[in-house]
């Protein structure tokens, strides 16, 4: 099949945008209520950030965190106090959605329920009156891509959810946009159903390169899976963005390490050669951190080992056992040490330790990522 | 189910039978059954006749009919598109500028009709607004009566409509007026032909603005009913008044196939 961006000559419709938008948002402030006066509700605070054209920017936050805002201030749908929106490097802030250019596919689908699959993908079309000729033709590419060919008589009704989710995907697409904003789409899916969902989209994405994509999720995993890079908002703000692989691995700030991937957040103090731990000294890079500053050290539960450390300079620390859950293929154990529950998450033990046994626990230095305090609240980089 | 034991069930539906049954359907009957009747002076009418019926067909009861179902007709678009149009506008507007578009509209239906009957007449009988004595006027005041049922029922339907499928259909690149005619409206239809079903039966029974205002040459059935109760012939009365619910009924299950079509979530 081949991809519709490669083909030569675009005649789609007059409002279409240029192949390859990237979208920026230039100090942008969302709120409710009366500008400046009482009750002003803040929903996104002074929001930079910029999506590179042909790349999938996930927006990953918990809820209130101000991601869906973002996300509809990019549609047209609220209309910031402060700040632009940028499309394809043209200021779409004062535009109103249908002169944007842009597909969307939201939570619940809205597919419109009075419409066949095949006219809800042609929506778009006839709303920008494309050309009459053209409308079949890409309709029917819209549905091949997105698997949905054989569905173009049904109604919506008639459609199971995955299967509904697709369709919404393909009356996004058949307009060619250069910017898809997809607002939480796999929730309203089973398990099963949305791996194989992020699976199509990733390879939606090598099929379409150009679109660049806005995608708003609360679950990590669907960010780690499809982002090229991942923004973390929190509380109407954002306070990291980077690859799935830097914010994973090197995370900037305790909000990113909690909510990116499951982290052990340990108080310690620094030290000239690592940090302190109730009492106890560990070896860990401590980069620029001052001595005598408090800080947070990382560790992911799956970077801890069961007993003392087998290689020297690793860290070993003690506890007691409080809790033990099999999950399959692994163990999880949560340890009480130096008055801190610790998460370590191991390959399932042929014998697992009762409750209550002290244990050992380990892992390498260069397994852990401080996080310096002053970091906490704002570590916006990369963006 | 409040009640499961099927006994109690049976009660109550006996209770129900025997509450409501008189109260709604008895009336109709006599009246059914009165238009047959050749006299009624024991339990049942007597001398069952369709002369009644025959006199209809001769007489000018279908000129009236045909007055009523037109009026009913046009009141009850007039109404549909006002209530509508209102509906719609006052989306777009602030809570209290809402709710006092709502209490304009619900003022007919507070204001006995009778005094909008009147108000009209004192209104429209002066040029350049002089509209006494035409069917015009007539039209008019059912839909002034009736329209607050629209209103109320599209404004009803609207915040029972999902934004997603407007903001869906904008971000798709449609503009406000396509997005209403090809998402909303369509969305709505189930409530609009609802509201024009209720308009239409309304305007067709209106008695107390109509008698105010018909011209000798616009008069509506319900007059006619009134005019021949009034002289005494009451079986007649009984004869225009089944023709009338008839009439009224035929073209509420014509609407109520429409709604069935457009019913299709």
């Amino acid at each position: 099949m081949p991809a519709p961006t490669a083909a030569p000559a675009r005649t789609g419709p007059p409002a279409a945008p240029a192949p390859a938008s990237g979208i920026r948002f230039d100090d942008v402030t969302v709120a409710y209520g009366r500008h400046g006066g009482h009750g002003e509700h803040t929903v996104l605070d002074s929001f930079d950030l910029t999506v590179e054209p042909g790349e999938v920017m996930a927006l990953l936050g918990p809820s209130g965190s101000g991601k869906t805002t973002a996300l509809r201030a990019v549609a047209g749908f609220v209309r910031p106090v402060r700040g632009r929106v940028l499309i394809g490097g043209r200021d779409v802030t004062d535009l109103p959605p249908y002169k944007r250019g842009i597909g969307m596919v939201v939570q619940q689908y809205a597919l419109f329920p009075h419409m066949k699959v095949a006219e809800n993908v042609a929506f778009g079309l006839k709303a920008q009156k494309a050309p009459r000729t053209e409308i079949p033709g890409r309709v029917a590419e819209a549905l091949e891509m997105t698997g949905m060919a054989g569905y173009a008589d049904r109604y919506p009704r008639e459609l199971s959810g995955g299967q509904q989710q697709r369709v919404a995907i393909a009356r996004a697409l058949a307009i060619r946009p250069g910017v898809l904003l997809l607002d939480e789409p796999l929730s309203a899916l089973d398990a099963r159903l949305r791996s194989g969902m992020l699976a199509e989209l990733a390879r939606l994405h090598r099929e379409l390169p150009d679109v660049s994509i806005l995608y708003v999720t609360h679950d990590q995993v669907e960010a780690l899976t499809l982002a090229d890079r991942i923004a973390v908002l929190d509380q109407a703000r954002l306070r990291d963005c980077g690859t799935p692989q830097q914010l994973y691995r090197s995370p900037r700030t305790a909000f990113t390490a909690s909510f990116v991937g499951t982290a052990n957040l340990l108080p310690v103090t620094v030290r000239r050669d690592g940090v302190e731990f109730a009492g106890r000294p560990l070896t860990v890079p401590v980069g620029e951190a001052a001595p005598g500053a408090t800080a947070t050290l990382c560790v992911r539960p799956h970077l801890i080992g069961l007993g003392a450390s087998p290689a020297p300079g690793g860290n070993t620390l003690r506890g007691t056992v409080t809790e033990l859950q099999w999950r399959g293929a692994t163990h999880r154990l949560y340890v009480a040490a130096g008055g801190h529950r610790i998460m370590a998450d191991v390959r399932e033990l042929r014998e697992p330790p009762a409750l209550g046994t002290d244990i050992a626990l380990h892992f390498a230095p260069e397994d852990a990522v401080l996080i310096p305090a002053g970091l906490a609240a704002d570590g916006a980089r990369h963006a | 189910m409040l009640v499961h034991s099927a006994s109690a069930r049976r009660a109550l539906r006996a209770a129900f039978f025997l509450l409501f049954l008189p109260v709604f359907a008895l009336p109709l009957l006599v009246i059914a059954a009165a238009s047959f009747a050749g006299g009624w002076s024991g339990a049942l009418p007597s001398h069952l006749t369709l002369t009644h019926y025959q006199d209809l067909a001769r007489g000018s009861t279908v000129t009236a009919l045909l007055t009523s179902v037109l009026t009913a007709l046009a009141a009850s678009a007039a109404a549909l598109t006002a209530g509508t149009w209102a509906a719609l506008a006052a989306q777009g507007l602030g809570r209290r500028a809402r709710r006092l578009l709502d209490a304009l509209f619900l003022l007919p239906v507070a204001v006995p009709s009778v005094v909008v009957g009147l108000s009209l007449l004192v209104a429209f009988s002066r040029p350049p607004f002089l509209l006494n004595g035409t069917p015009q006027i007539v039209i008019i005041a059912h839909t002034v009566l009736v329209t607050a049922f629209a209103y109320q029922s599209v404004t009803a339907a609207l915040s029972r409509l999902d934004p997603a499928y407007e903001q869906s259909a904008a971000g798709l690149g449609a503009r406000p007026a396509y997005v209403l005619w090809r998402v909303r409206m369509p969305l709505l239809l189930p409530s609009l032909t609802a509201a024009a079903g209720l308009c239409f039966a309304l305007s067709m029974g209106e008695l107390s603005a109509t008698m105010m205002l018909y011209p000798p040459d616009w008069m509506p059935l319900p007059v006619q009913i009134f005019a021949a109760t009034d002289r005494g012939a009451l079986f007649t009365g009984a004869a225009l008044a089944v023709a009338l619910m008839a009439t009224t009924l035929l073209v509420l299950a014509g609407v109520a196939r429409i709604r069935t079509r457009a019913g299709y979530r």
